[in-house]
């Protein structure tokens, strides 16, 4: 499969100069978000960089979600302002917004009977005008996102009849089928066993390794975070309390910071990544 | 690589074949149906006949039989059919629940309520009629949708104001009735039945004009509805605006059954079957179309039952659907695997 076709795409859906990377393609500017009047996210500046694969963490209810939704324009935010290649987000049409940035919410819905071609085939949808047919170019994308996630035999299957790990794959292949150069994804493995968070954390790692897509996902294993983020984000409380990378964020006092726990931090021999042990509650 | 490019094609192969066939049966019985419908009532006319009417010759007898009487009917049946299936696809598939037919809902009998109170009490006829019962059939909407819980799921509380809207509206009906005089109760009884006595060629192209506008307008905006099945927010994550898409697919369905029931009357149960018949023909197709065709089927097919099926009298079609649809609700209660859609 030609990626340089697809990636092309992508790049010239963007508007902006093909090839040369910018630093940065999103970002929050001391953004507010809530829902109805609870605020929570409460002043967010966040530079996501271009072409890597930003983690943000944080305990149960910090607003790691929330912002999520603000960065792909699914909520409006009450203050500050998001940026897609220094557009304000919510002045672009949706469709606009749609060929620029992919998201995968936390729990999409799984449409009876329909099979895992024809849900990946709907990621092509905001490349498609009231007019234009079925391409080459829509093709090639359906068929590099299957070989990709591995579903290329599970094509004329139906969604509903896969196992979570499979499903799990399906919505990202949709996502990948989109071809966007910024992917916002919430918590993509949950409910998933070791061996599947792997599958698709791999798959992502080498999304913006091959195809330089900046990548935001919201994790909440510490663990696999730190694992494979290049840039990671710690919130609590609607709040950034310290972001950087792995190995600089994941240190026993921001742990106790974020999420009140007293933990030790090991060091990973393999990859070098920050191993956390936690020990006990702090008050 | 062309190893992926077989296997996909192999994978799409199936679906389309099968929806290819489910698309040109249905149009075949249709069209088979409108022939026996138009030539084979109590006074036959025959194939060449009719072309000769067709073509402008006069045939004593038989001119007026198939003018006036039988070959309206036919048409009028596929176009109301058209009309109730298409919308009650679209609505069941946009509200994801099988139970939110605009039927079902108590839109159909907002339609009737205002066209009844239009008929009956200010005397009306004609397109005034169909705009009362617009008028009925949108307030009756956005009742129900002020219901829906804003997350764009049919909601049981949804169902559930639906079948006491409906309720409270077929009494509004029957108030109307109970002070009409009997002549005009008696015509309004069997027009709310569902009635396609007395169709005029008038209604046909009243009824043709807005269809020839609507129905394209719902097949695209059906088009996009799969896209909106994944919920609303992957929905804008690839560029679809959930609120303007469903607002667009409810004007259109409302403005159809409106339509479509001031001329013919609520035939029972068309737009609830027709959504579930086209999904299980074409599964995870798309529903708007075949549903539409699967409605003109189920309404052509029971008003010949209706007009023949007992010697001697000639029920309207309502009665028919209606003695259908409440065995095929029963059995798709009882035989739906899971309650996924139903929330």
């Amino acid at each position: 499969m030609t990626m340089t076709d697809v990636q092309a795409e992508a790049e010239t859906g963007t508007g902006t100069e093909p090839v040369a990377p910018v630093p940065t393609r999103l970002r929050a500017d001391a953004v507010r978000l809530g829902y109805n009047g609870r605020i929570v996210v409460d002043g967010v500046t966040l530079d996501v960089p271009a072409g890597r694969v930003t983690v943000v963490v944080g305990p149960n209810g910090c607003g790691k979600s929330t912002l999520l939704r603000g960065l792909g324009r699914l909520l409006r935010p009450s203050g500050g302002s998001v940026l897609l290649d220094g557009d304000e987000i919510g002045t672009l049409r949706t469709r606009e917004v749609a060929r620029r940035l992919g998201l995968l919410p936390q729990q999409p819905i799984v449409p009876e009977g329909v099979s895992v071609l024809e849900l990946v085939e709907r990621g092509r949808h905001p490349h498609h005008g009231l007019f234009r047919a079925w391409s080459r170019t829509d093709e090639e994308a359906v068929a590099s996102a299957l070989e990709r996630t591995d579903l290329v035999h599970l094509a004329a299957v139906p969604v509903d009849s896969l196992s979570g790990g499979q499903r799990q794959r399906v919505w990202l292949a949709m996502v990948l089928a989109q071809v966007t150069p910024v992917l916002l994804l919430d918590e993509p493995t949950s409910f998933l066993d070791i061996a599947h968070q792997l599958d698709v954390l791999d798959l992502v790692r080498r999304l913006c390794d091959e195809s330089g897509t900046t990548v935001v996902m919201v994790l909440h294993d510490l663990a696999m975070a730190a694992r494979y983020a290049d840039h990671l984000v710690a919130m609590r409380d609607g709040q950034v309390v310290a972001e950087g990378p792995p190995a600089t964020v994941v240190t026993p006092e921001v742990i106790e910071e974020v999420f009140g726990v007293a933990a030790t931090v090991l060091v990973d021999p393999a990859s070098g990544a920050p191993v956390v042990i936690p020990r006990r509650r702090t008050p | 690589m062309t190893s992926t490019a077989d296997l996909l094609a192999h994978a799409r192969r199936g679906p389309r074949r099968r929806r290819a066939l489910v698309v040109s049966t249905l149009l075949l019985l249709i069209a088979s149906l409108v022939l026996v419908r138009a030539l084979l009532g109590d006074y036959r006319v025959s194939f060449p006949d009719a072309l000769r009417i067709l073509g402008g010759e006069q045939i004593p007898g038989a001119s007026f039989v198939l003018m006036e009487s039988t070959l309206p009917r036919a048409v009028m049946a596929v176009l109301a059919g058209a009309a109730f299936g298409a919308a009650g696809a679209a609505f069941q598939v946009m509200l994801r629940n099988p139970l939110a037919s605009p039927d079902v809902l108590g839109i159909t009998l907002g339609a009737s309520a205002g066209a009844v109170v239009a008929v009956v009490v200010l005397g009306l006829r004609g397109t005034p009629v169909t705009l009362a019962a617009l008028s009925g059939a949108v307030v009756a909407a956005g009742l129900i949708l002020s219901q829906s819980g804003g997350r764009g799921g049919a909601t049981g509380r949804m169902v559930l104001v639906g079948v006491a809207l409906a309720a409270g509206l077929s009494a509004v009906v029957h108030w109307v009735l109970v002070r009409a005089s009997i002549y005009q109760a008696q015509d309004a009884m069997v027009w709310l039945s569902g009635s396609l006595n007395s169709v005029t060629w008038g209604e046909i192209a009243r009824l043709l004009v807005i269809e020839a506008l609507l129905v394209p307008l719902l097949l695209v905006l059906g088009g996009r509805l799969p896209v909106l099945g994944l919920g609303d927010d992957l929905a804008a994550g690839l560029g679809v605006r959930a609120g303007r898409l469903r607002a667009g697919v409810t004007a259109a369905v409302v403005t159809l059954v409106a339509a479509a029931t001031a001329i013919v009357g609520p035939i029972a149960f068309v737009g609830f079957l027709s959504g579930p018949i086209a999904r299980r023909l074409v599964p995870g197709g798309p529903a708007v179309g075949v549903g539409a065709l699967v409605g003109a089927v189920v309404v052509l097919a029971a008003d010949y039952l209706a007009a023949y099926g007992i010697p001697g009298t000639a029920l309207p079609v309502g009665v028919v659907t209606g003695l259908l649809g409440a065995p095929v609700l029963l059995w798709m209660l009882r035989s739906r695997p899971s309650t996924q859609e139903v929330r």
